[in-house]
């Protein structure tokens, strides 16, 4: 498909802005000028609009089909938060105004929506506080890291090491290095969760903290997890929750109650905002009443009067590390979520991701190798049995043969510690219709794997563009056209 | 119950299939610590929610006529722009991990990266940023580790609310940050060059900086090149319709925030940090990057490239932690410059320049109020000394329905009676010469 720059035609104009109603011109010497007008595209709207609608038409979004990505949830996203979201109140609303003299009169929703939901996650996850700046899980992470670092400089100790699972998400140790720790990866048992004895032998007083989700990375909630929280209090490190997998848990559980001192949740993921392609997300972060101090300025409360105002006078705060209160547009779909489903609404959520996840565990464990065999959480995970292996079919293979038949892959290659991994997260709002269909694709490939495994490596044929050739990428490197 | 589609006859079938019950699939998590009674309110229909929201976006003042900007702007947003990201291919997908079915959010990508280096004048950018915060902050680290050296210099004409945030994230970093103070409107020379030595990684400057002024930064290019440093420019986008590019000044990284290419203010967020990079710095620039290649049968596609940077494959030595960034924004800045054009993004830059000159005029004609900085050449902000402390003129304006400025004693010190004005192309004539009434009527 052409690119909008190859589609410009000189001197055709798209959308035009208003005449100038001052007759004041601007009086800027030319050097400070650009020498040419930037060559961006020139084109008519409805160009515009036709370019992008093919563009559309070449993505799978969870709107047009089944999206069992393991460990990113993709769960629908209500149409009725994307509606709010637009309303003047809150997209028009500049973020500096609280900033002006009674400016927090000014913005007094939009104040009471981010208090609100900080009352809200407390309650859903058992913390003490809530920051909502993050802007997505990663920086929700790099957010608690340094929350982390600023509790121990205050306490006056000096620790270098946060220990992460080797099945983690490869965002915990890249958020720890970037906060200035060193990382060392404790194994798996063989039944697939932390191992407590390799988690002992590596605690001692440099170790910062811990890093894990809770069910794991094989969709296994770990038995053991308030003994791990404790293990790490004794050195006194701090333990941190990665949310990615809270949609397993959530209003049954909490991690606050499993001894998580920090937590983070990810809205595009258990709250159901959008992934829009890669963000934007938010990643709000909870912590424990001793690190209430430490949390990003600025934050919301209440005062007796039942108004809402900023509070910046932190003198512990880590700072700022967003410009403002967050992706606030996201943090109010999330809002809209968690006001439409309610106490019994959330419970309902985890209960039929986990149902979902272990009827598909169930139907393919004769088909694929199961990672492990037992009941799982939000997602199960499975490998290519030894059969399809000596034929040569990877994951790979069958996650293309998978959008032939209409479906978006699981995730594949990860956790890193199964062989030829497919992470299945089927999530709460796919219908048994959809999964029965997502079952029968398996197994027919399953099948196919083993008869004709040809047909495999050449998926998939039914996609604007068949397998691209990404070591040409890397080697050419064409990112731009210029 | 709302977005959960069985049946209970279904669900019943299901733990039939699985051989266990509802109870059975939890019983993995220890007893006590299920928790028995979450303290949450029963959930609310649509009609509900939309009637609660509604009456909470009341409570928010948006009928203000906005001559406030300081990095965030109130422009104009073209229809198409929503109708675009309005689609639910785009905004329901996940990363494009999949190639084959993502080409729509993977071309976009590359076609965004193409735009921001066209509009900054720069060889390769990344597929966004969360914002020219965080941008900023990642544009920084990448200069530490190209140089290997440890001392940065941000002069202060640099919006504040990034320096701020740079200071946050380094509190646990043995990086050297050191500020130079601003003189007569613009990035201090002097005092940049009496820092610059061959431990510096880094010089951070703005254009037009925090005050709106228009500045050139050839000659920081040249300074920071001589000792083996690299300049990082954080620019407004839509200034660069008409202004000098920062790649045509020599800058080596270029940032900013993108959310006046067509997103609403939404009160912080959803942003777009833009970054764009001279070539051989590629390998080290953090976050996704799309490249275009071929498919078996030779087709053109798209994908993402240079993955060996990133947190999901080199973890703990990955460029940086990031992982969701801002598609969706990226992808809305790429359709308002596709809607806007060439010739329509300088005239929307030309409007701005222009009207602000006339605010200029008009308000410094009333008496007690004057310009703050010698600088001369100004974009769409400028800073006025008023005759009494501007916070006060502000809230008091505010009551006349006007968010007349930014008053810079929040961040500067000595500047109690200084305000920042912002124009866009969207305030009027009118608004404006109501905006000056308002004014010499309360000094």
């Amino acid at each position: 498909m052409k690119l909008l720059f190859e589609k410009s035609v000189p001197n055709r104009r798209g959308v035009v802005p208003g005449p100038s109603d001052v007759r004041t011109t601007i009086n800027i010497n030319d050097d400070l000028l650009r020498d040419e007008s930037a060559a961006l595209p020139e084109l008519s709207e409805l160009d515009v609009i036709r370019h992008f609608t093919e563009l559309s038409r070449r993505n799978f979004g969870v709107d047009t089909n089944f999206y069992p990505l393991g460990s990113c949830t993709m769960k629908y996203n209500p149409k009725v938060a994307e509606r709010i979201a637009t309303y003047p109140g809150f997209a028009h609303l500049h973020p500096l105004l609280p900033q002006l003299r009674m400016g927090g009169m000014l913005t007094q929703g939009a104040l009471a929506i981010l208090y609100d939901m900080d009352m809200l996650l407390r309650e859903i996850t058992g913390m003490a506080g809530f920051t909502m700046q993050p802007m997505a899980g990663a920086h929700g992470e790099l957010t608690g890291m340094m929350i982390m670092a600023a509790y121990h400089r205050d306490k006056g100790n000096k620790k270098t090491i946060i220990l992460a699972p080797d099945s983690a998400h490869g965002t915990n140790p890249a958020s720890a290095a970037i906060a200035g720790y060193r990382v060392v990866s404790v194994p798996s048992d063989a039944d697939g969760v932390m191992d407590l004895d390799a988690l002992k032998s590596e605690l001692n007083d440099e170790v910062a903290g811990i890093m894990l989700t809770c069910p794991n990375t094989l969709g296994l909630f770990n038995p053991h997890i308030r003994e791990i929280c404790d293990l790490i209090h004794g050195v006194d490190g701090l333990a941190y929750y990665d949310g990615a997998n809270l949609n397993a848990i959530v209003g049954k559980a909490r991690p606050g109650d499993f001894g998580f001192d920090i937590v983070h949740l990810n809205a595009h993921k258990t709250l159901a905002t959008p992934h829009g392609g890669g963000g934007p997300g938010a990643g709000p972060v909870g912590v424990a009443e001793k690190l209430v101090p430490f949390l990003p300025v600025s934050i919301v409360v209440k005062r007796d009067d039942g108004t809402y105002a900023l509070e910046y006078n932190r003198p512990k705060s880590i700072g700022y590390v967003a410009p403002f209160y967050g992706n606030f547009g996201i943090i109010l779909r999330a809002y809209v979520y968690v006001l439409m489903l309610g106490r019994k609404g959330l419970a309902r959520v985890a209960e039929n991701a986990v149902l979902n996840a272990n009827y598909i565990r169930k139907k393919l464990a004769g088909h694929y190798k199961p990672a492990v065999d037992t009941v799982c959480k939000h997602e199960c995970v499975f490998s290519t049995t030894e059969k399809m292996a000596a034929n040569g079919v990877r994951a790979l293979d069958i996650a293309k043969t998978l959008i032939d038949r209409g479906f978006h892959p699981p995730t594949i290659y990860f956790p890193t510690i199964v062989k030829e991994a497919m992470m299945i997260e089927p999530t709460e709002t796919e219908s048994k219709e959809t999964l029965d269909a997502f079952i029968d694709a398996m197994i027919e490939i399953a099948a196919l794997a083993e008869k004709d495994p040809d047909q495999l490596k050449a998926a998939p044929v039914t996609t604007p563009v068949s397998r691209p050739n990404e070591t040409a990428a890397a080697k050419m490197l064409n990112i731009a056209s210029l | 119950m709302p977005f959960i589609p069985h049946t209970p006859q279904q669900q019943q079938e299901m733990l039939d299939a699985i051989g266990l019950t509802m109870d059975g699939l939890f019983a993995d998590i220890p007893a006590k610590l299920m928790h028995k009674s979450f303290d949450l309110p029963d959930g609310l229909s649509e009609q509900q929610v939309r009637n609660r929201l509604a009456d909470l976006a009341g409570k928010n003042s948006v009928d203000l006529t906005l001559f406030l900007g300081g990095g965030f702007y109130d422009h104009f947003i073209p229809s198409a722009v929503y109708s675009i990201i309005s689609r639910s291919e785009f905004y329901t997908a996940y990363t494009p991990y999949q190639p084959e079915l993502s080409q729509g959010t993977l071309q976009a990508i590359y076609e965004y990266q193409s735009a921001i280096c066209r509009l900054t004048d720069m060889e390769v950018s990344n597929a966004s940023l969360y914002d020219g915060g965080t941008a900023m902050y990642e544009a920084m680290m990448m200069a530490l580790r190209i140089t290997g050296r440890n001392k940065v210099i941000i002069d202060d004409s640099v919006n504040p609310i990034y320096r701020v945030m740079i200071h946050s994230y380094t509190q646990n970093l043995q990086i050297d940050l050191e500020e130079t103070h601003c003189k007569n409107g613009l990035a201090n020379r002097a005092q940049i060059r009496d820092r610059l030595d061959d431990k510096t990684a880094a010089i951070i400057v703005q254009n037009p900086n925090f005050f709106g002024c228009i500045d050139d930064f050839t000659d920081l290019a040249e300074a920071a090149h001589k000792k083996g440093a690299l300049l990082v420019v954080s620019c407004y986008p839509i200034s660069l319709g008409i202004l000098k590019t920062p790649g045509s000044m020599g800058a080596d990284i270029v940032t900013g925030e993108g959310q006046s290419l067509g997103m609403p203010m939404s009160f912080g967020g959803p942003y777009l940090g833009y970054m764009a990079a001279r070539k051989q710095h590629v390998r080290r620039m953090p976050g996704r990057v799309v490249g275009e290649t071929t498919d078996r049968e030779g087709r053109r596609a798209f994908v993402l490239t240079l993955q060996a940077r990133e947190q999901h494959i080199r973890r703990d030595k990955a460029t940086s932690n990031i992982c969701s960034n801002e598609a969706l924004c990226a992808l809305t800045a790429l359709v308002y410059l596709s809607l806007l054009g060439k010739e329509g993004l300088k005239e929307t830059a030309q409007r701005c320049a222009d009207k602000a000159s006339y605010a200029y005029k008009r308000l410094t004609a009333i008496p007690g109020v004057k310009p703050h900085f010698k600088a001369k050449w100004f974009f769409n902000e400028f800073v006025l000394d008023l005759p009494c402390e501007a916070a006060d003129v502000i809230a008091t304006l505010i009551e006349r329905g006007f968010a007349a400025g930014f008053p810079l004693s929040r961040y500067y010190k000595g500047m109690e009676n200084s305000m920042l004005i912002c124009v866009t192309e969207k305030r009027t004539k009118q608004e404006i010469g109501m905006l000056a009434e308002a004014l010499e009527s309360v000094l």
